[in-house]
């Protein structure tokens, strides 16, 4: 009898705590700025919009393609691919998914109202779709676009139907024929609106405040393992942790380095990914007779012209004592500008040896025995650690005769005086979109021509022709061998010019509390479907 | 009364005029929002797209007047990365900020008051002093380490409380009110102990001076003389009388609760309106920036009138004219 009663007291007991533990209450670091998940192209709104919508291509935790809504594609030829669409891929409200949908979806992109950063981006090359039978869509691009699949990772999938789309809905580069209806973004708010093919559904968003979702059960892949999420934006570090340890959420992102001791003792686990991101400094190199460079002094002319000089400040600075010293070893020194083995990175890539001796004599040769002075120009809130970076690498420069001096700033202030060439060397970050190299040699070490969209983030005006054409030439190469091959080269032209300096990759840590474990992703997006239960390792 | 009333609005319109002028050039004279707003891969054409959008491409003084006109028309212009209405995002975060300092003012009135009074009338006392010097603890200890250490001890230690975010609502007349629930209460109790703690201190010192003011008094003799009962003497004529400075401080103080509850909402996650402007900060969205400082400029003009209204009902002698010579 007794025995009967206690078992019947612990089946309860059971079941009440697996019942608890289909709940996941998640503390953001950064807040989605839309449930629209074509409004806003920035990481919280991407990862939130991958929960209830997803899209054609999705990416595993290392940024390689795996199928999205698309269950495969295919080039036919240079400019046309063929998308499969999943045939069991169903809406939150029962609809089957059709190639219509995504063309409306597409249509839509350029036309978000009041959108911040559209994703127009991302599908700039489209010029042509057409859905010859129900799984079947052809994409025409203008010319050859090997990134397309990479870029719909992040074009989020409507259903057409809900908000009025077009029936003989046509995709134009301009705008569509027979569009039909555009939802404003604040629609989105409504969960009886904002339906989509992803594993959960929206029950509540409440800017500020919090985000509530639920599993969906007419999901066509895996079924997600909770069948409740909350998001609560915890911006500030400190009450994130707090909110950790006192038990109100089960997982935080970017726990503070500082507090990942005290969060380890408390039996919390971290799981952590080595991400896209690489820190770098970028040395002004304007060639331009006219052109004084910002913040040097003591030389008329501008040092860093000579790749000597170059060469000398990267010797200068010890990546491994940064990486271990001031990253608490959330970080790995870095020789380009991608980790291996993603897209286009190279195994071994040589990291540039720290040797202040060596560094100065190059200096000597290169004419400056006794260095000049510099100012390093760095965010304060953007990156980890970025600050004390580089107040390191000053004092590593200084350290060789490079006097250098530290301008300090906030992120939104820092970019703007960048975007002015108001510094002669900076420190700053890049996280590939893409998990391609090509996406960072494009935006940081191509010459700057902002009619086509290249190196719009090369602010140090680097620029070897050479480099450009073979990065030029990849973006435009179908095949992932011969484009491969071409980024690699690209990348060690590149580091043989010191073109740019790169320092480290960053590591993304999570914290869980204790039994739960994440699959920690490179792309730096919390995901739900990546939580589970069980031992941590 | 009527004359006192026009010079009164015309010297708020004044201020907040200034302070109009003052919040948007500084604010438009720091970094460029376009930066923090489009993709990492937008190009400068999509930038600049961008930039004639959001009307940032003009210059700042026809910006301004374009500010200004809305604003004399009340709208305080869109937010950049939310787009929608700022005074409606303001509007949405006041409830919590409301219950937050209203919970707060509340506390410190509870505390401050009756320790106050029991510290006037037995000065000498040995938990009269513990209050005094408790009451110097709550002046000089930041309010952020407070918070923190509540938190550290309430909701980690122990976990008998929650350390962030805002609890379960309930909608009242459309207005989501957490004060209602029990999950609501238990979310809102540090971070209202937290603000109210320097404001406590503040009333227990206001309290304890104005009662033994007050209680030294000849009316105050003249009542006991005339045997009234001591819970009367001290309930009506001493407090009543003592409250005076007390309504003044705690109406202006409330103000800054409202208004500068940033810190303790940023230590607690809280989401309320300061929480909203430090993301706000964060991400350059100017409009909400403005708005906001413009919110708590015209709420400190209506607070301070309103207070000198009270002042006024508890103090017959105080008269809403304007003083001559």
């Amino acid at each position: 009898m007794i025995r009967s009663f206690s078992l019947a007291l612990s089946v309860a007991a059971l079941t009440a705590a697996v019942a608890q533990a289909q709940e996941l209450r998640i503390g953001l670091s950064s807040e989605p700025t839309s449930a629209d998940p074509q409004f806003h192209a920035l990481n919280p709104n991407n990862a939130l919009a991958l929960h209830v919508f997803g899209a054609l291509v999705d990416n595993d935790e290392t940024q390689r393609l795996t199928p999205g809504l698309a269950r495969s594609w295919k080039p036919l030829n240079d400019t046309t691919w063929e998308f499969k669409l999943q045939p069991k891929a169903t809406f939150s409200n029962g609809q089957k998914l059709t190639p219509r949908d995504v063309v409306y979806s597409f249509c839509r992109v350029p036309f978000v109202e009041g959108s911040p950063g559209p994703f127009s981006y991302a599908i700039k090359s489209v010029v042509a779709m057409e859905t010859p039978d129900d799984e079947t869509l052809i994409i025409k691009t203008a010319t050859p676009d090997p990134l397309l699949p990479n870029n719909l990772i992040s074009v989020n999938i409507l259903n057409a139907d809900v908000f009025g789309g077009g029936k003989n809905i046509k995709f134009k580069p301009g705008g569509c024929e027979d569009f039909g209806g555009n939802p404003k973004p604040v629609e989105f708010n409504n969960p009886a609106k904002a339906i989509g093919a992803g594993p959960y559904k929206f029950v509540e968003f409440t800017l500020g405040s919090q985000i509530v979702l639920e599993r969906n059960e007419n999901y066509w892949g895996e079924k997600p393992y909770w069948k409740k999420v909350t998001m609560k934006p915890l911006s500030n570090a400190g009450a994130r942790v707090a909110g950790l340890l006192a038990g109100d959420v089960d997982m935080i992102e970017a726990p503070p380095m500082q507090d990942i001791e005290r969060i380890k003792t408390s039996g919390a686990t971290i799981s952590q990914a080595l991400t896209s991101r690489v820190i770098y400094i970028q040395l002004d190199q304007f060639n331009d007779p006219n052109w004084k460079s910002p913040t040097v002094k003591g030389t008329d002319k501008n040092p860093m012209l000579d790749k000597r000089v170059r060469q000398a400040m990267s010797m200068a600075i010890n990546r491994q004592a940064i990486v271990e010293r001031i990253m608490g070893g959330v970080a790995v020194p870095a020789g380009e500008l991608l980790p291996y083995p993603m897209f286009g990175s190279t195994k071994g890539f040589p990291i540039t040896k720290y040797d202040p001796d060596g560094a100065k004599k190059l200096l000597a040769e290169a004419g400056y025995p006794n260095g000049f002075e510099i100012t390093l120009a760095t965010p304060n809130d953007r990156y980890i650690n970025d600050e004390k970076v580089a107040q390191a690498v000053a004092q590593m420069w200084t350290r060789i005769g490079v006097k250098t001096n530290i301008d300090a700033m906030t992120a939104g202030t820092f970019f703007t005086r960048r975007t002015k060439y108001e510094f002669s060397a900076f420190l700053a970050g890049w996280g590939s979109a893409t998990g391609e190299i090509s996406n960072s040699l494009v935006a940081l070490s191509v010459s700057h021509n902002p009619g086509k969209g290249l190196g719009t983030t090369n602010r140090s005006r680097y620029s070897n022709p050479q480099m450009d054409a073979l990065v030029i030439k990849a973006t435009e190469t179908i095949d992932d061998k011969e484009r491969e091959k071409l980024l690699q080269q690209a990348s060690k032209m590149v580091a043989d010019d010191v073109g740019i300096l790169p320092l480290h990759f960053e590591i993304r840590p999570w914290a869980l509390k204790k039994g739960l474990t994440y699959k920690a992703r490179s792309d730096e997006n919390t995901l739900a479907m990546g939580v589970k239960p069980g031992p941590s390792n | 009364m009527l004359v006192y009333l026009i010079r009164r609005f015309a010297q708020a319109a004044l201020v907040v005029a200034v302070m109009a002028t003052v919040v948007f050039v500084s604010m438009y004279a720091i970094g460029n929002p376009i930066d923090l707003l489009a993709a990492q891969d937008a190009s400068d054409a999509e930038k600049a797209a961008l930039a004639r959008e959001l009307g940032l491409d003009k210059p700042l003084w026809e910006q301004f007047f374009i500010f200004a006109g809305n604003a004399l028309r009340g709208d305080l212009g869109k937010s950049f990365v939310y787009n929608e209405p700022t005074l409606k995002l303001i509007l949405q975060r006041l409830p919590a900020t409301m219950e937050l300092a209203l919970t707060a003012l509340v506390l410190s009135v509870a505390l401050g008051v009756p320790l106050g009074v029991y510290a006037g009338l037995k000065p000498d006392s040995w938990f009269s002093r513990t209050v005094m010097s408790g009451s110097i603890l709550g002046f000089s200890l930041p309010n952020f380490w407070i918070g923190l250490m509540l938190i550290l001890f309430f909701a980690v230690e122990l976990k008998w409380l929650p350390a962030s975010g805002r609890g379960e609502t309930v909608n009242v007349f459309g207005v989501p009110i957490s004060l209602l629930t029990w999950d609501g209460l238990r979310h809102l109790f540090l971070p209202a102990l937290t603000l109210s703690l320097y404001k406590a201190a503040l009333v227990v010192r206001l309290a304890r001076a104005g009662t033994r003011e007050v209680a030294m008094q000849d009316y105050v003799r003249f009542a006991r003389a005339k045997g009234l009962s001591y819970r009367r003497i001290v309930l009506v004529h001493i407090v009543k009388n003592m409250m005076i400075p007390v309504v003044t401080v705690i109406g202006l103080e409330f103000g800054s609760m409202i208004a500068f509850a940033v810190v303790t909402e940023t230590v607690f996650a809280y989401p309320g309106m300061g929480k909203l402007l430090i993301d706000s900060i964060n991400r350059l969205d100017r409009p909400v920036i403005v708005a906001y400082l413009m919110f708590t400029v015209i709420l400190f003009v209506v607070i301070n009138f309103i207070v000198d209204l009270i002042y006024a009902a508890i103090d017959p002698r105080v008269r809403l004219v304007e003083a001559k010579g």
